[in-house]
């Protein structure tokens, strides 16, 4: 359902002199959702954000939040704030002060912006850290400050600029169960702009893919990663076969393939590798034209009846798994 | 870290390892040797030589050795002494003010207008165009322009905005401040242009995006972040222009005074103690200053 509130962007265009970064998307962002922009490095997606915020200026085209154009507006005057990839921190202001930074820009007299910036500081967890320098921080407080420098002041629309990719691996998990539990409870868009799927999959409730300047496809995370349109969208966000049939290229789950008799096969192949994964076992076959596949397997379907590689085997699978691919 | 590498690796290289240390300890100091030797010979043992012979004694004609402080005395007494220092440190403050002033703004412009790295380092080259020719004839070159006579005079006479030649042109304050900031503004720009470079934009766009103006960004990141090149800056140009002595004397035409023209005086004189004791006041009021600048900012943090 659309809403008064919804971001849209229409027709937004952004070239570097003859290279075209973000060509003419159209999108529209519903209010309160978690969005992740989902692309590889390259593809438009931080160009899109950095529009949306206001750090790069639109080539063409309309940023409509709530109903107006703030494409020609300033960062601050937008109802958006942005979360940088590096956090951004200044590094000569204490935890509290960098927090309140925007406060004090709007000449709020000190006893009240500290106050404020001690609620926010709160939110995040992190009023015990508040004298600190970011400097005497770790990745994952330094961010947590970032965060709450980017709320306080009340946007409708967080930007966030890849803003896990700087975390070891287990804090990065933590903090994406952070941030979405800080979305639910205010309530607000949170654009979210990744390159690994885990990450989009884990954390979105609409996942954008971008490529080559254009939105591959868009839509709730179980349709994209289900349901992929394109080959370059079921390869990105990984965990399919891309296989080119009689009838056109298909995409079907790793683990909707299944291993038949050779006689009942639709596909028939050869055991190229087997690579074991704990709860799964990963099976790759190469098939007719060249190609190959992999199938996932249950430890126990697989060790019930154990192969060996270079051994013949038929793929089977359901035919609602099978997606019939755009391009 | 190599202790444990090496006594996991191979224990033949741990039992050959306590060999190794001490000569590796020698390497060390062999190294640094060189440079304290120079340090030493060229640096030290002069000021050490200054200070001892700032309580010599000395006739018209003659110095003799000896332990007496007649040489401080004369200077504390004296009138002239303060009014020097207080004219040296005037002209290291005015010229401290401007060289920041123009520093600041060419290195801003440097580091944040100019986008290609080609054309930053060509502008860059363009401010050391100056320094490819000696102080003195940088300075010399000023006079024909400044003079009673000179192309400034006689344009701004031609244009009918003054009358009659202005005589503070030349060899007066004005022309030794200017002549000062001629000289140094590029040991301002350069400490400032590094710090700047080091500031990352995403600093610049994350105050842009908390609603900061120009110059609130200016003010409340820019200049705290590029304090340290700031204070390099001003310990270049203050203790370049206390420790001056050639420009006051031809710019001012001999007129003004500075302790550096003290100093010259005295030797002039053949009067070593006594411009001895004026070093190791100078030197003692230049290292006064750098302490002071130096509580504003920790520099060791900052490099």
């Amino acid at each position: 359902m659309r809403s008064d509130l919804d971001l849209e962007l229409v027709g937004l265009t952004k070239r570097y002199g003859d290279t075209v970064a973000v060509d003419g998307i159209d999108h529209l962002f519903r209010t309160g959702s978690y969005v992740c922009l989902l692309g590889p490095s390259g593809c438009g997606k931080s160009s899109t954000l950095r529009m949306i915020a206001g750090h790069e200026a639109a080539t063409d085209g309309a940023i409509l939040l709530a109903g107006r154009d703030i494409s020609h507006l300033p960062p601050a005057k937008r109802g958006t704030a942005m979360m940088f990839q590096n956090y951004a921190l200044f590094p000569h202001l204490s935890v509290r002060d960098n927090v309140a930074f925007s406060l004090r820009m709007s000449g709020m007299p000190a006893a009240a912006r500290h106050a404020r910036a001690m609620e926010l500081l709160e939110l995040v967890d992190m009023t015990a850290f508040a004298p600190r320098l970011p400097a005497q921080l770790s990745g994952g407080q330094q961010q947590r400050v970032a965060l709450a420098r980017a709320l306080i002041t009340e946007p409708q629309v967080l930007l966030l600029d890849e803003p896990l990719s700087a975390l070891d691996p287990f804090l990065r998990v933590r903090m994406r169960a952070e941030l979405r539990r800080l979305q639910r409870e205010l309530g607000i868009t949170f654009l979210h702009v990744t390159h690994g799927q885990d990450e989009a999959l884990a954390l979105a409730d609409e996942i954008v893919v971008m490529n080559d300047a254009r939105i591959e496809q868009a839509g709730p995370a179980r349709e994209v990663f289900d349901a992929p349109r394109t080959a370059f969208v079921a390869r990105f966000i990984g965990a399919h076969n891309v296989i080119a049939l009689a009838e056109g290229r298909i995409a079907i789950r790793s683990d909707e393939l299944r291993l038949t008799a050779p006689q009942a096969a639709r596909l028939e192949g050869r055991i190229t590798g087997i690579e074991y994964q704990g709860t799964h076992v990963a099976l790759t076959a190469a098939i007719a034209g060249d190609q190959e596949v992999t199938a996932l397997l249950t430890d126990r379907d697989f060790f019930g009846a154990p192969k060996e590689p270079g051994e013949a085997v038929g793929l089977g699978w359901d035919d609602r798994a099978a997606h019939k691919l755009h391009a | 870290m190599t202790e444990q590498t090496a006594s996991l690796d191979a224990p033949a290289a741990a039992r050959a390892k306590p060999r190794r240390a001490p000569s590796r300890h020698a390497a060390g100091w062999l190294l640094a040797a060189p440079l304290a030797a120079v340090l030493g010979l060229f640096l030290v043992l002069p000021i050490l030589m200054i200070a001892i012979v700032s309580f010599w004694g000395a006739t018209e004609f003659s110095i003799y050795p000896a332990f007496q402080f007649d040489n401080y005395a004369f200077l504390f007494g004296s009138d002239v002494t303060y009014r020097v220092f207080g004219n040296t440190l005037k002209y290291a403050l005015i010229t401290w003010l401007f060289t920041l002033l123009i520093g600041f703004t060419v290195a801003y412009y440097l580091a944040f207008h100019i986008r290609s790295l080609t054309w930053q380092i060509a502008l860059f080259l363009l401010c050391t165009i100056p320094f490819w020719t000696s102080n003195i004839i940088r300075m010399i070159s000023w006079i024909p322009f400044l003079g009673r006579e000179g192309i400034a005079n006689s344009a701004l006479l031609s244009w009918g905005v003054i009358d009659a030649p202005l005589d503070w042109l030349l060899f007066s304050d004005f022309s030794v401040i200017l002549a000062f900031v001629h000289l140094y503004t590029l040991f301002m720009v350069v400490p400032i242009f590094n710090t700047m470079m080091r500031i990352d934009t995403s600093l610049i766009e994350a105050a842009v995006d908390a609603g900061a103006t120009g110059w609130q960004v200016l003010w409340h990141v820019i200049v705290p972040l590029t304090k340290p090149g700031i204070m390099i800056g001003t310990i270049f140009v203050v203790t370049l222009v206390m420790g001056d002595f050639i420009t006051v004397r031809f710019m001012s035409g001999s007129q003004s005074a500075n302790v550096g023209r003290l100093i010259s005086n005295d030797i002039g004189l053949l009067q070593y103690p006594s411009a001895s004791a004026t070093a190791v006041i100078l030197l003692i009021t230049v290292l006064m200053v750098i302490g002071i600048l130096l509580r504003f900012v920790d520099i060791r943090k900052e490099l």
